[in-house]
């Protein structure tokens, strides 16, 4: 474990072996690093393939096991000046199956559209493709989407092909006072706006010129980073609705401007399922998993 | 579209047959909708056989809905008659999926063509389904936005047939195709029961339904109401047209230019028959003399763009790049667009009937590829012409020819099935975004194993256990499934 092949396929017969291992009966549950809530306890424990089969930079590529290290998938792709759109930490399984995006949402876009193609072990343990190996492709349903955030009850992540991004070639935080509404409406695709209610910090990728002038026309300063965010709760409103928190307290939110993720030290409040949603989630998860075998418990 | 071939009647079995008589779905339509919502007159129902692929069914009844409870009306009897039905947007889908199952109801989303919400400032959008694709982006200029997306047909396609296709565009390139675009989509499920997937926050409880109904081309449900994201109108753009003296050279670059890490806005490719015909039709001056030519945009700040177009330049060089062209100003760069998007009606002016193909290849792969379809062509004695989106590797090689001819629609049928075959050999897939439709149901093996198209079967049935929506549609039959030459007629494979 931890070891990267690098011969050619590996991955392939990794996935089969990764599918003997979760097996066609009994629960079973899977972990990468444990670093996004991991795996559920007292039940059969699998890891999935690690390594990186190939980066291919003039496609925008990358094939790797699921349970790689985003760290790991991270420096390969530096190497070529270009990056994941995963969030740090974890292995790439891990992240696609909570499916939580990174603070770069507003620029780069969510997790979920990272995913390209993927085998995953089913519940019946057997190899199933889904997605294709190119950057445009709409043969078939789209079960990639279906499957990130999933957490793990449709199938486990065996291997995976990325999108990839061009790293910018500069970049910068910026802090403000202003009004973090009349901010996003002056920026041009600014990467993130967050705010906690009284300050805003900004981050603009692309030209230095154009990131400098950005800056001294919305009259921002620049900064390390924003404040460390808020981990008891995350809470996901409309963008729209984030003016609501004009009147919490400063400080104990940092929100997501423009994407509507607030990172709050308050629990979230509840939020009503629709009752054919709830019943369209129990539907797929029974076609996929009838006897609620993978990460049992994870489905609610 | 001017060329449009006759084909014959598609003979494919519904799965779910029809075991009341006409009239009395008819009927109760009528009780259910205003009786002139309700279609059955033989003229009216041709109308609505077709969609812009050459294949064709029959509906029995066609309804027009105005409102999402005249969906769920129809929806409904639908099930009570144990009928199939299929939405349809404008029409304008190039792989069937549109075209009525055998019996079944068609709804028409086209008068449900409101925009109901503007919010550029957290650049939300909610639409109707029947809204036109450029309407939308035309409406809201004013407000500094735009709905990305923006498929060659988006003066007439619908946005609920977007997301129904997952559609793309010359711009989906930097930006995504329609599914990062999408927020929520309300829908009538195939049993009639109202729902809204996904949200305007962005992590709703629950699996992604949102993204599983993107691109389920019909299957899923009807989108009844969208929320659409909108992104700010680029701040500066520059137009180039790069022309070459090989079409390998050309195509090399789009992967220098991408491997250098610059994602420009848009990378469109037309090849030398294309140039000469959409320059007789338009006159902007097109490099007829060359091999092929590519059409770049790149948007952003001015800094920026400066950058990156130095850069593209400098690489061209090194691609031999003949004539460069910079669109001096908007007129100029609405001239070099409307050389690209009116490809396919200038094309009517070298045959009578063309057949447009979608495969994606990656990258690396487009000079040798397009040698194959060029030498495919050449077989089958058929004009080809090339013009595509090639920044993602996404081929449209259009077959042109005069369906009068005796035999040429046998060979116009085998080179397509070449040509799709030489792209998935290569490491690409079906379709990049005109769907699987009818038109490569049967293809699906070529791609996927019994045990993915099995899973691929499940989602669809979670959805739709009945299998009333737009049966017969994107997954092969069991019984077809494995032999790729047992396609509904008209289809080419
Ligand atoms: C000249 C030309 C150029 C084109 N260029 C492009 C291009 O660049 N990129 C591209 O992606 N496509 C292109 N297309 C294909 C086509 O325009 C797109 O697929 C478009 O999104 C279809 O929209 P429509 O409203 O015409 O859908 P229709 O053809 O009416 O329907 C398409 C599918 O969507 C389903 N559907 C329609 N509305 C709904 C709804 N409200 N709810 C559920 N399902 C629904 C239908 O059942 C059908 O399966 C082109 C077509 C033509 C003719």
């Amino acid at each position: 474990m931890g070891m990267s092949s690098t011969e050619a396929n590996f991955l392939d017969a990794a996935s089969e072996r990764f599918a003997t291992e979760v097996g066609a009966e009994g629960e079973v549950t899977i972990a990468g690093s444990g670093t996004r809530s991991g795996a559920v306890d007292g039940v059969r424990l699998v890891h999935a393939p690690v390594g990186i089969e190939w980066v291919q930079p003039a496609e925008m590529t990358i094939k790797c096991g699921a349970g790689t290290p985003v760290e790991e998938v991270d420096a390969a792709l530096r190497e070529h000046g270009q990056r994941v759109v995963i969030p740090s930490g974890g292995t790439i399984g891990g992240a696609l199956a909570v499916g939580q995006s990174g603070i770069d949402r507003l620029g780069y876009g969510p997790i979920r559209d990272a995913l390209l193609q993927t085998h995953y072990v089913s519940a019946a343990g057997e190899v199933v493709k889904a997605g294709g190996p190119t950057v445009k492709n709409v043969s078939g349903f789209d079960l990639c989407r279906l499957l990130v955030g999933s957490r793990g009850t449709l199938g486990f992540f065996s291997d995976v092909i990325l999108r990839t991004r061009p790293r910018a070639q500069a970049e910068q935080w910026f802090m403000s006072e202003r009004d973090p509404w009349e901010l996003i409406a002056e920026l041009y695709r600014p990467i993130s706006v967050l705010w906690d209610g009284a300050t805003v910090w900004v981050h603009l990728e692309g030209h230095a010129d154009d990131i400098a002038a950005e800056a001294s026309t919305t009259g921002m300063v620049e900064t390390d980073g924003p404040s460390t965010l808020p981990q008891q709760a995350r809470w996901s409103m409309s963008p729209s609705e984030l003016e609501s928190l004009r009147v919490a307290t400063p400080g104990s939110f940092v929100a997501e401007i423009g994407v509507g993720i607030v990172h709050h030290t308050r629990p979230a409040p509840n939020r009503e399922q629709d009752a054919a949603v709830v019943e369209m989630n129990r539907r797929i998860r029974h076609e996929f998993d009838p006897a609620g075998r993978l990460n049992p418990g994870l489905a609610d | 579209m001017s060329a449009k071939v006759s084909a014959p009647v598609s003979t494919f079995q519904s799965e779910s047959q029809s075991n009341s008589s006409g009239t009395e779905l008819v009927d109760r339509l009528r009780v259910r909708l205003r009786p002139d919502q309700v279609r059955d007159s033989a003229t009216e129902v041709n109308l609505y056989r077709h969609d812009a692929s050459n294949m064709s069914g029959h509906a029995s009844v066609v309804c027009f809905a105005e409102s999402r409870d005249d969906v769920q009306a129809v929806v409904q009897v639908a099930n009570e008659f144990n009928v199939p039905f299929v939405a349809r947007g404008s029409g304008t889908g190039l792989s069937g999926g549109a075209v009525p199952p055998d019996g079944a109801i068609v709804i028409s989303l086209s008068k449900m063509n409101r925009i109901l919400s503007v919010d550029p400032v957290n650049r939300i959008a909610w639409v109707e389904p029947g809204v036109l694709n450029l309407d939308l982006s035309t409406q809201i200029a004013h407000l500094g936005v735009h709905f990305a997306p923006d498929p060659s047909s988006q003066q007439t396609c619908s946005i609920g047939g977007n997301v129904a296709n997952n559609s793309g565009g010359p711009h989906c390139l930097a930006d995504g195709v329609t599914s990062a675009h999408i927020h929520a989509i309300e829908v009538v499920l195939p049993d009639g029961t109202i729902t809204m997937l996904g949200g305007e926050d962005p992590e709703p409880d629950g699996l992604d339904l949102r993204g599983a109904f993107i691109g389920s081309e019909g299957m899923f449900g009807v989108a009844t109401k969208i929320a659409v994201k909108l992104m700010a109108n680029p701040f500066e753009v520059a137009t180039l047209l790069l022309d070459f003296s090989t079409v390998a050279d050309g195509a090399y670059l789009v992967s220098d230019i991408i491997a250098d890490g610059i994602v420009p806005a848009a990378v469109e490719m037309m090849d030398q028959l294309c140039l000469q015909v959409v320059e007789e039709y338009v006159h902007a001056g097109l490099p007829v003399e060359q091999a092929a030519a590519l059409l770049i945009e790149v948007v952003g700040l001015p800094a920026g763009v400066e950058a990156d177009v130095a850069r593209i330049l400098e690489l061209a060089q090194a691609r031999n790049v003949g004539g460069i062209r910079v669109a001096a100003d908007e007129a100029e760069r609405a001239l070099l667009w409307k050389g690209r998007k009116s490809a396919f009606g200038a094309i009517s002016r070298v045959k009578p009937n063309y057949y447009l193909h979608d495969t994606v290849v990656p990258r690396h792969r487009l000079p040798g590829v397009l040698d194959e379809i060029y030498e495919i062509a050449d077989r089958y004695e058929l004009f080809i012409i090339n013009v595509f989106h090639a920044g993602d590797g996404n081929l449209h090689p259009l077959l042109v020819f005069d369906a009068r001819e005796p035999g040429v629609m046998d060979r116009v049928r085998s080179a397509g099935d070449e040509i799709v075959r030489a792209s998935v050999a290569a490491g690409g897939v079906l379709s990049g975004e005109h769907g699987i439709g009818l038109e490569k149901r049967d293809l699906m093996p070529l791609m996927f194993s019994d045990v993915d198209l099995a899973a691929q079967a499940d989602l669809r049935r979670a959805f739709d256990p009945a299998l009333l929506a737009n049966p017969d549609k994107v997954l092969p039959s069991p019984a077809t499934c494995g032999d790729i030459h047992s396609a509904p007629e008209g289809a080419w494979v």
